[in-house]
C-alpha cells in the first residue's frame, strides 16, 4: 500500500459562540491516497463542510479553534504560514464549495472571477488568463462560453453556476480537490457528465478527490472509500463495497434505510432515522447517537450513553472501521436492518 | 384509418377539460429576459427564453413534480407562479382569480397563500437577522397572531422542521447548508398557504433528514390541503412525492404523466435519459459507473434555441422532420402527453413520425398540400380523448 497522500488526524474545529463552543469537528481522523476518491457522508450539520474547510486553511485568521494535524505529502498544514498556505489554497488544494451563489461576487462577471483564479497562480496576460476561462467553462459544458463569459452570476441558473464553480477549482489541476455536494444543483444528466469530467482529472492528474454529498448514490458509483460522520466524528469508515454492504453502525443503517427509492412503492412513507439531530453545544455523552440509537439496548450497563465507542475494525476487514458498542454487529445488520431495507438481499451472504 | 384521423372531431376544438379541483392553471406562460450588448450604449441584443410557453396544472391539495435539465426554467417558473417576475406572455389563474398582472396592492394577501422555498438556501436568508425574526417575519408582516404569540408559534415550526429551538437566536452563517433549508421551510410554512412552490427544498438534506421533511410535507399537505408545484433534479425524491410530474427541456414541457406511466413507461427520449443517469446504490456491488444513455452535444442556449424541436441536437433517435417543425405536446393516453415526432419507449420509437398527418406535413416536415392539419389541444390538463399510438389516430378514450 502506498503511502498516505493526506491523513487527517484528531482534528477539531471548535467555535466559541455566546451559547457556548459549538464543537463542529471533534476529532476528526482519516487517510487518503493519491489518485482515490473518498466519499464523506453524514448528518446534515455533522462537520462534513467545516472540516473540508479547514484543510483548506479557511479558518486562519478567525476565532474559530483548529487543531490536530492535517497532513499533505508529508508537511503539516496547520504549521504552514499563512502566506505559504495562501500559494497552496486553488493551486495544490482546491474546493468546489456547497454555495455557488454566495462563493462567487455578485459584481465581477463570471469569467473575470476564473480568470483571477488563474492569475494568482500563474504569471499570465488577462488575455491568456480569459482564453483559460473560456475553454474550462467549455469543458463543464455551459453552452456559448465566449458569450456566456461575460454574464454575472445571477445570469446563470443554479447548475450553470455549479458548473463555473467546478470550472474555478479545476483551473489551475489541483492534487486534491475537495468538492463539496458539487452536484446537488444540477440535473442527473448534467451530473453525470460532471462525474465522468471529475473522474477524467482524477486519471489524467493522479489527483485525490474529496466528494462531500448526500446523494448515496453518487458516492456509490464515484468512491473508492466511504467515510461516514457523525456529530463532528468519523463513526464508520470503509471501502465503498463494504459500507454498502456489510455496514456495521446504526446510523449508518438508518442512513441506508432512508433512501426513497426510483422504483419502490410510493405510498408508504419513508423511514427516516427517529429524533432529532445532536447540539453540538451539548453533545450527549458516550456515543453521540446513542439517543437516537434502536440498538442500544442491546448493549449491557447502558454503556452507549456513558462511554465513547473507538473507531475500530470490528470484523475480518481490517480497513473496515466503526465507532460503536454492539459486539456483533454483522448479525445484527442481516436479520433486523437488510429485512427492512432490502428483503430481496436477506441471505445472500 | 386514415380518414378516422383527419376528419375527427375530437381535435377540432379544444375539449372541455375538468378543471374545477385546479388551484393553478397555468397557459401558455413565457418569460423572456433581455440580453443586452456589452459597452456603452447597453442595447437589447436577444431574448433569454427562459420559459417558452408551458402550460400546466395543479389540483387543490395536489402536487406536481417539475425536473428537467439545469437552467431549464423550473425556477424562473416558479418565480412566475409566485409572482416575482411577470410573465412576459401567458397566463397564470390561481384559485379562480387572474394574477398574472395582477399589481403591487393585489399581491400582498398573494403572498400569504403561495408561498416559495427557495432554490438556494444561502442567499435567500438575511444574514442580519436571526433565524427566530427571519421565521418570524411573515406572521409579524401580517400580522396573524398577537405579538406575544410569535415566540412560541416560531419555536414550535423549528421544531417541527427538526431543528433545535435553542438556535432562535442564531444567524444564518452559523448554520450549515442543510439546517439553512430548514429555515427556509419553516418560513414557507408559517402562514400555511394554499399553495407552496418548494424549489429544491430537500437537495441540501442528508437522507435521513430528508425522509423525515418528506415525511412532514405530506403530513402538512394532508392537515392543511396545501398544493405543491415541487421542483427538485432527485427523481426518486420527486415521484415518492407527487403524484404528477411534468419533465422541462430548454423552456418547454416536454413529457408530462402521471407518475406510473412517466417512470414506468416513458416516452421522450430526454426523460428516457434522464432516468437512465439517476446515480443508483446497488452500483456499490457492482463497482464502477451505471451503463446510461449518454446525450452528445451541448446544452443549448436558450438565446438561440435550435429550430423544431429543441431537443433534437442531442437527440439519439432525431430525424429531418425534428428540425423542421416542433413537436406539440400530445396526450396519448388518460395521463400522458408527450412532445416527440417519435414518441415510444426505449427501443421501440416508431420509424415514422406519428406526427405527420396532425400537423399536416410529410415524414420530412415539409408542407403536405394534400392534408388537413388538426387543432391539438394545447390545454393544462388532460381531454378524455387522445392520440392512440397503436391506431394512430385521435379521438379514442
Ligand atoms: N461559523 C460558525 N459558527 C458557529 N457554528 C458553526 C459555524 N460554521 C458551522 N457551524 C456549525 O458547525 C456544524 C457543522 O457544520 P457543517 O457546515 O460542517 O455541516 P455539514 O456536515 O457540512 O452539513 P450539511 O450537510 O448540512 O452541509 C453545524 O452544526 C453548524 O451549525
Ligand atoms: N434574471 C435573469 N436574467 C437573465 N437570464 C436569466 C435570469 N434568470 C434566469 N435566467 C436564465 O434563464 C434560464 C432558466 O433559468 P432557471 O433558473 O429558471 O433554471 P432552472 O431550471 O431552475 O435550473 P437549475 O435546475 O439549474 O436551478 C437560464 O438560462 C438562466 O441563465
Ligand atoms: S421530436 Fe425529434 S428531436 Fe425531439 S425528441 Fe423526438 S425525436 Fe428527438
Ligand atoms: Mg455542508
Ligand atoms: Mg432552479
Amino acid at each position: 500500500m502506498s503511502e498516505a497522500f493526506l491523513s487527517i488526524r484528531d482534528l477539531k474545529v471548535h467555535f466559541p459562540t455566546t451559547d457556548g463552543i459549538v464543537k463542529a469537528t471533534d476529532g476528526l481522523s482519516y487517510d487518503l491516497e493519491k489518485g482515490k476518491t473518498l466519499g464523506i457522508v453524514g448528518e446534515s450539520g455533522s462537520g462534513k463542510s467545516v472540516s473540508s474547510s479547514a484543510i483548506m486553511g479557511l479558518y486562519r485568521g478567525t476565532n474559530a479553534q483548529v487543531s490536530g494535524q492535517i497532513i499533505l505529502e508529508g508537511s503539516d498544514l496547520l504549521t504552514l504560514t499563512d502566506s505559504e498556505m495562501r500559494d497552496m489554497r486553488g493551486k495544490d488544494v482546491s474546493m468546489i464549495f456547497q454555495d455557488p451563489l454566495s462563493a462567487m461576487h455578485p459584481y465581477y462577471t463570471v469569467g473575470n472571477q476564473i480568470a483571477e483564479a488563474y492569475k494568482v497562480h500563474n504569471d499570465v496576460s488577462k488575455k491568456a488568463a480569459r482564453s483559460r476561462a473560456i475553454e474550462m467553462l467549455d469543458r463543464v459544458g455551459i453552452p456559448q462560453p465566449d458569450r456566456r463569459v461575460d454574464d454575472y452570476p445571477h445570469q446563470f441558473s443554479g447548475g450553470m453556476r455549479q458548473r463555473a464553480m467546478i470550472a474555478m477549482g479545476l483551473i489551475n489541476d489541483p492534487k486534491l480537490l475537495i468538492a463539496d455536494e458539487p452536484t446537488t444543483a444540477l440535473d442527473v444528466t448534467v451530473q453525470a457528465q460532471i462525474l465522468d469530467l471529475l473522474q477524467d482529472l482524477q486519471r489524467d492528474f493522479e489527483a485525490a478527490v474529496i466528494i462531500i454529498t448526500h446523494d448515496l448514490g453518487v458516492v456509490a458509483e464515484m468512491a473508492d472509500d466511504v467515510l461516514v460522520m457523525y456529530a463532528g466524528r468519523a463513526v464508520e469508515y470503509g471501502s465503498n463495497k463494504e459500507i454498502f454492504t456489510q455496514p456495521q453502525m446504526p446510523y449508518t443503517w438508518g442512513l441506508l434505510s432512508s433512501i426513497p427509492d426510483v422504483t419502490g412503492d410510493t405510498d408508504v412513507p419513508l423511514i427516516p432515522i427517529p429524533g432529532n439531530p445532536p447540539s453540538l453545544l451539548n453533545p450527549p455523552k458516550g456515543c453521540a447517537f446513542h439517543p437516537r440509537c434502536p440498538h442500544r439496548d442491546k448493549v449491557p450497563d447502558g454503556r452507549c450513553a456513558t462511554e465513547l465507542p473507538e473507531l475500530l475494525a470490528q470484523g475480518s476487514v481490517p480497513t473496515h472501521l466503526s465507532r460503536c458498542h454492539l459486539t456483533d454487529p454483522d448479525r445484527v445488520y442481516e436479520q433486523e436492518v437488510l429485512p427492512m431495507i432490502a428483503p430481496d438481499r436477506v441471505g445472500e451472504s | 384509418m386514415s380518414e378516422t384521423m383527419s376528419t375527427a372531431p375530437a381535435g377540432g376544438a379544444p375539449a372541455a377539460e375538468p378543471e374545477d379541483d385546479a388551484i393553478l392553471q397555468v397557459r401558455n406562460l413565457k418569460m423572456y429576459f433581455p440580453v443586452k450588448s456589452t459597452g456603452i450604449i447597453r442595447r437589447t441584443i436577444g431574448h433569454v427564453q427562459a420559459v417558452d410557453g408551458v402550460s400546466f396544472r395543479v389540483p387543490a391539495g395536489g402536487s406536481l413534480g417539475l425536473v428537467g435539465e439545469s437552467g431549464c426554467g423550473k425556477s424562473t417558473t416558479g418565480r412566475m407562479v409566485t409572482r416575482l417576475y411577470e410573465p412576459t406572455g401567458g397566463s397564470i389563474m390561481f384559485d379562480g382569480q387572474d394574477i398574472t398582472k395582477i399589481n403591487a396592492r393585489g399581491l400582498k394577501p398573494l403572498r400569504r397563500e403561495i408561498q416559495m422555498i427557495f432554490q438556494d438556501p444561502y442567499t435567500s436568508l438575511n444574514p442580519r437577522h436571526t433565524v427566530g425574526s427571519i421565521v418570524g417575519a411573515p406572521l409579524r408582516i401580517h400580522g396573524v397572531l398577537p405579538k406575544d404569540k410569535v415566540l412560541g408559534r416560531v419555536q414550535e415550526l423549528l421544531e417541527i422542521v427538526g431543528l433545535n429551538p435553542e438556535h432562535y437566536n442564531r444567524y444564518p452563517h452559523e448554520f450549515s447548508g442543510g439546517q439553512r433549508q430548514r429555515i427556509g421551510i419553516a418560513r414557507a410554512l408559517t402562514l400555511q398557504p394554499k399553495l407552496l412552490v418548494a424549489d429544491e427544498p430537500v437537495s441540501a438534506l442528508d437522507v435521513s433528514i430528508q425522509a423525515q421533511v418528506i415525511n412532514l410535507l405530506r403530513d402538512l399537505q394532508k392537515e392543511f390541503n396545501i398544493a405543491f408545484l415541487f421542483i427538485a433534479h432527485d427523481l426518486a425524491v420527486v415521484r415518492h412525492f407527487c403524484p404528477e410530474v411534468a419533465v422541462m427541456y430548454l423552456g418547454k414541457i416536454v413529457e408530462v404523466g402521471d407518475r406510473e406511466t412517466l417512470y414506468n413507461h416513458p416516452n421522450h427520449p430526454y426523460t428516457q435519459a434522464l432516468l437512465s443517469a439517476v446515480p443508483d446504490v446497488s452500483q456499490a456491488t457492482i463497482g464502477g459507473r451505471r451503463e446510461r444513455i449518454r446525450l452528445e452535444g451541448d446544452v443549448p442556449s436558450p438565446i438561440n434555441p435550435p429550430s423544431g424541436c429543441r431537443f433534437r441536437t442531442r437527440c439519439p433517435i432525431a430525424k429531418d422532420i425534428c428540425a423542421a417543425v416542433e413537436p406539440p405536446l400530445l396526450q396519448i393516453g388518460p395521463r400522458h402527453k408527450v412532445a416527440c415526432h417519435f414518441p415510444g419507449e426505449i427501443g421501440a420509437h416508431p420509424t415514422e413520425p406519428v406526427t405527420q398527418r396532425l400537423l399536416g406535413v410529410d415524414a420530412h416536415g415539409q408542407p403536405d398540400p394534400g392534408a388537413s392539419p388538426v387543432e391539438i389541444p394545447s390545454g393544462p390538463g388532460y381531454s378524455d380523448t387522445w392520440f392512440d399510438l397503436r391506431s394512430n389516430a385521435l379521438g379514442r378514450s
